[in-house]
């Protein structure tokens, strides 16, 4: 992976966007599933989780692009990993001085951010290549779409599992809770029918651009 | 049975609360090689071993840390460890079977990145376990985690020959598969608390 320095991108709003739909992290890329299957069994629990990567994620490629001269080729990853240990180490203390309810409620998952694929994929993949700039407005993208991942499922698995969303009843009684969708399999379930969703308008979309594409022939 | 005897830690590790099917931890070993039995096997072999070793030196970190008072370096310290147990691994499988080296491909060098190998550090400094505990619970983990991909690897295997709708091919499926597999696993809930 040579590093050339005309492959350095300008920032554009695709820098930014790309990480929320074309390239959005979960429901694209499948990156980082343990966070994203394990924490959204509550909306806020997935606000808070989407938050805290949203901040390691920024930090670590900001340091990774500023140190990106610095650091030698052979202790890259193993660099990369220390940057993002520290800021995880700094998010889990923050966590616990805000809200200990919160952090028992996370458990693990917080220190666990360490091994999330996204925020070292970032790192290897497109800070430690680009200008501090371009580094950070594309860490916001990704962590902007990773945080949105995680609220789709939050929100749907709240909904099915409790009947509330945020802790706000939004079914009447009578609404029998579908207990199992904040159980772990119904993490897989819900992960599994958004990308089911996701693919079939993917394939509607491209059928339809076939059948454009073909009428136009036909007619000339 | 006592939640502090050997046999529950490692029954509770590896069934009633399977690592990949009921934490969540290491799904992308667990969605990637899960293609063939064969690297299923030996990938969740070379996994146990690295469990087992990260395990011991975690908990012997853990010690080291309290004694010096600095537990807000663990999380590095760990992080650290388990990079080299996997490099280690790493250059005995090439050194004893270099196609076994090919087949794993670059999922060797990212058990570093799974979540299952931290989490067992993490859960067994969080549950203070002395050093017996932390064996039976990383061993049972190991087993869990390769439970968890043989029988993955076996569905997968034999979806590879029925008719499938073109939109659920590919990952959709196989979350769907382990949602299932997750369900299953539920049965064993009253083997032990349920609770993480």
């Amino acid at each position: 992976m040579a590093t050339l320095p005309n492959q350095e991108e300008q920032i554009s709003l695709d820098t930014f966007t790309r990480g929320i739909w074309k390239e959005n992290p979960v429901f694209v890329m499948l990156l980082g599933l343990c966070p994203v299957l394990a924490v959204t069994n509550t909306t806020m629990n997935a606000i808070a989780m989407g938050l805290a990567t949203l901040f390691v994620l920024v930090a670590s490629s900001t340091l990774v692009s500023l140190l990106r001269k610095v650091i030698p080729k052979q202790v890259r990853i193993a660099s990369y990993i220390i940057i993002i240990a520290t800021f995880v180490t700094m998010v889990d203390y923050l966590i616990q001085s805000i809200s200990l309810e919160l952090y028992n409620a996370l458990g693990a998952f917080i220190q666990l951010i360490v091994v999330n694929c996204v925020i070292l994929g970032r790192a290897e993949a497109f800070a430690s290549k680009q200008k501090v700039g371009t580094a950070i407005v594309n860490a916001l993208g990704m962590g902007v779409g990773f945080t949105i991942a995680l609220l789709f499922l939050g929100v749907t698995r709240e909904l099915l599992g409790a009947g509330t969303i945020l802790g706000v009843q939004i079914f009447s009684s009578n609404f029998e809770p579908w207990i199992v969708m904040i159980l772990p399999p119904g993490g897989f379930f819900v992960l599994g029918a958004w990308l089911l969703l996701f693919e079939y308008i993917k394939q509607r979309k491209e059928e339809k651009q076939l059948l454009v594409e073909g009428v136009a022939n036909h007619g000339s | 049975m006592d939640p502090d005897s050997l046999a529950f830690i490692f029954i509770n590790a590896a069934l009633s609360n399977n690592f990949v099917l009921a934490l969540f931890l290491g799904l992308c070993p667990f969605l990637g090689v899960s293609a063939k039995k064969e690297t299923a096997w030996n990938m969740g072999l070379a996994t146990m071993f690295v469990m087992l070793v990260s395990s011991v030196s975690a908990f012997g970190i853990n010690w080291l840390l309290k004694e010096f008072d600095i537990e807000f370096l663990r999380l590095i310290c760990y992080i650290a460890v388990i990079a080299s147990a996997v490099q280690l691994v790493e250059m005995i499988v090439k050194k004893f079977s270099p196609s076994l080296f090919r087949a794993l491909g670059i999922f060797l060098p990212l058990i570093t990145t799974n979540c299952a190998i931290l989490g067992l550090a993490l859960f067994q400094t969080f549950r203070e376990y002395d050093f017996m505990q932390s064996l039976a619970f990383s061993v049972g983990a190991g087993v869990g985690f390769t439970i968890a991909l043989m029988l993955m690897a076996g569905l997968r295997e034999k979806l590879e020959l029925s008719k499938v709708p073109t939109v659920s091919q590919g990952a959709a499926m196989s979350l769907m598969l382990a949602g299932l597999l997750s369900l299953a696993f539920m049965g064993f809930a009253g083997l032990g608390s349920s609770h993480v």
